[in-house]
């Protein structure tokens, strides 16, 4: 690779219309250094006047390998990774791993463990919803509520900090269940996020649902039908904007979500208005999940009493030699997965997460693949903004939700 | 309800193309499907039994082992009856190919880009077939098995010239 290959002009022509090449329109380079791609997102945009006739993303500025990575690492060690990806659904990747192996493994999730997992996940579905309205807002020129919106998302990182000791990469969820048990001010400090909490959306809609500034900006942009989406595969708030109430959640229950009472908010015209009214309604069925796992959370073990793939206790090591010997294989050549594919898929914030995983029956995944909604979100954004002024793609980019290091991995 | 489809789906699919069971997949249920057969049967699946949304689309290379190398898994799942089903392509070669799905699923078109910047598998008929994650003018795929994970040599004082020559920047002082 010692001389950089250049790339032809042939090559990248279809990209653009025809009009380009006679000099009609302009090209304009927007990213990846803009603060309004949410990341290091790069866009080739070809306008004509201010009006944008294509748009060609360019991903991959943050791509790290962690698949490749995550293959010559143990299983449990390869988890640290999953949390990288998306950063601020760090639980939830977590969620999916675990479930997948779970899965692979036929092992069994004792019931408290599911109902802290299904808590800290719609914790950290209204941590993911609070980053994004700031920033969305932030984008539209909405300057105060994204200072608003970090304040109420610090409350839940000091959760997950009092589980897990680490605000944002927290590994807590391990295949068997958790890693360990949720102190005693966990309760009390969700009840006193839950309590505070519904006020304070009730601010954020002061602020900008009936606003004629945000209504003007948001409504009748970034406009997809239901079978459009459907057909770009696009999934959560996205899809559910244009009216198709599908929900992994719902769908396809897992962690115990058919116990729990919640409806699934759909927009009607599916603009980056209704993908707005929908998080916010999402915000408010997560605090109500929350409400109903908090109510009856179980009490008993945290874990999985398989010692093939979950640690023994520490006060057991002093008294059983069995004990010692498990733990002894668990953290040196780690557990073993039997042979076998999965593909489990979870409701993530930003839309259907799904971890292809497969296993040779050694103690390394053998492939492991990622279904990012970043990802795939992304490749309808120039059907999305296809005719719209280039100041209403900053707010189409918000509306999609996007995290580039989910997207490229 | 949704179960009884899959159940019809996945017997007719069975006996119309003589297909057989995956041995690997324990979820969703998948069927090993012959690359010249792959458009054909989505299509089926698609306009027969609903299945209008892809949710996955990647690939496992099993080298060394060359019959199969590849497999590519496809995902389909169906809104109307709440079910999913997958497909798994075994390919041969060293420089496989496989047919485009873009025209039945226009959200393939990242994923098989992506196969073809990973594993450099090359999908016929694709509008646009670049590489989307690795720099455009990266050698090699990346999640093949017979490529390195590429640990950096660690430098010594007694190796510290050897090394960087074989470094990017070594070369282009070189030069």
């Amino acid at each position: 690779m010692a001389e950089p290959l250049e790339v032809s002009y042939q090559e990248l022509k279809h990209l653009v219309s025809d009009r380009a090449l006679n000099g009609e329109t302009v090209l304009l380079n927007m990213g990846p250094q803009h603060p309004s791609t949410h990341g290091v997102l790069r866009l080739l945009l070809e306008l004509d006047g201010e009006v944008i006739v294509n748009c060609v993303p360019d991903i991959g500025f943050l791509h790290t390998g962690i698949e490749k990575n995550m293959e010559s690492k143990r299983w449990e060690l390869a988890e640290v990774m999953t949390d990288r990806t998306d950063y601020l659904n760090n639980t939830g990747n977590n969620l999916a791993y675990c479930l997948a192996i779970e899965r692979l493994a036929e092992l069994d999730v004792p019931p408290r463990a599911q109902a802290v997992r299904v808590i800290l996940v719609e914790l950290e579905r209204i941590s993911n919803h609070l980053v994004w309205l700031g920033t969305h807002a932030l984008d539209l020129a909405a300057m105060s509520l994204f200072l608003y919106c970090f304040r109420e998302r610090e409350s839940i990182l000091d959760i997950k900090e009092m589980c897990s000791g680490q605000r944002m990469m927290t590994t807590y969820f391990r295949p068997g269940g958790l890693w360990r048990d949720i102190p005693a001010e966990f309760e009390i400090a969700v009840r006193r996020f839950l309590r505070m909490f519904p006020g304070r959306i009730k601010q954020y809609e002061a602020l900008l649902t009936k606003n004629p500034i945000w209504m003007d900006r948001t409504r009748n942009i970034g406009k997809i039908s239901a079978e459009a989406a459907i057909n770009m595969s696009l999934t959560g708030p996205v899809l559910r904007g244009s009216g198709v109430a599908y929900d992994v959640r719902k769908a396809q229950p897992y962690s115990g979500y058919e116990q729990y009472d919640f409806i699934i908010p759909t927009g009607t015209h599916g603009d980056v208005y209704d993908r707005y009214l929908v998080r916010m309604e999402e915000m408010r069925q997560s605090l109500r999940i929350v409400q109903q796992a908090l109510d009856k959370l179980p009490y008993g073990p945290f874990r999985s009493n398989n010692r093939k793939y979950v640690p023994p206790p520490r006060a057991e090591l002093g008294t059983s030699m069995e004990a010692v010997i498990h733990h002894f294989k668990l953290w040196t050549e780690g557990f073993t997965v039997p042979r076998g594919a999965v593909y489990q898929p979870v409701e993530s914030p930003k839309g259907e997460l799904g971890y292809y995983l497969e296993s040779n029956g050694g103690n390394q995944p053998y492939r492991i693949h990622m279904r990012t909604p970043s990802f795939v979100h992304l490749q309808a954004l120039p059907i999305l903004c296809k005719g719209h002024l280039v100041a209403d793609l900053v707010g189409i980019i918000g509306s999609v939700d996007i995290v580039l290091g989910d997207c490229d991995r | 309800m949704s179960e009884e489809h899959l159940k019809i789906t996945y017997k007719t699919i069975k006996e119309r193309f003589g297909l057989h069971d995956s041995d690997i997949m324990k979820y969703p249920p998948t069927l090993m499907v012959e690359p010249e057969k792959i458009v054909e049967v989505s299509q089926v699946l698609r306009d027969e039994f609903g299945f209008n949304f892809l949710f996955e689309l990647t690939a496992v290379d099993y080298w060394p082992e060359e019959e199969p190398r590849f497999h590519v898994i496809y995902g389909f799942y169906s809104h109307a009856n709440n079910v999913r089903i997958a497909l798994r392509v075994p390919l041969n070669s060293d420089q496989p190919s496989l047919h485009t799905l873009e025209g039945l699923y226009k959200g393939a078109n990242w994923h098989e880009r992506e196969l073809w910047d990973m594993f450099g598998i090359k999908f016929e008929g694709h509008s646009d077939l670049r590489r989307i994650l690795m720099p455009h003018d990266w050698e090699g795929h990346p999640l093949r098995k017979d490529y390195p994970l590429g640990y950096e040599e660690p430098q010594y004082t007694f190796n510290y010239d050897e090394i960087d020559k074989r470094k990017h920047h070594g070369r282009y002082e070189e030069a």
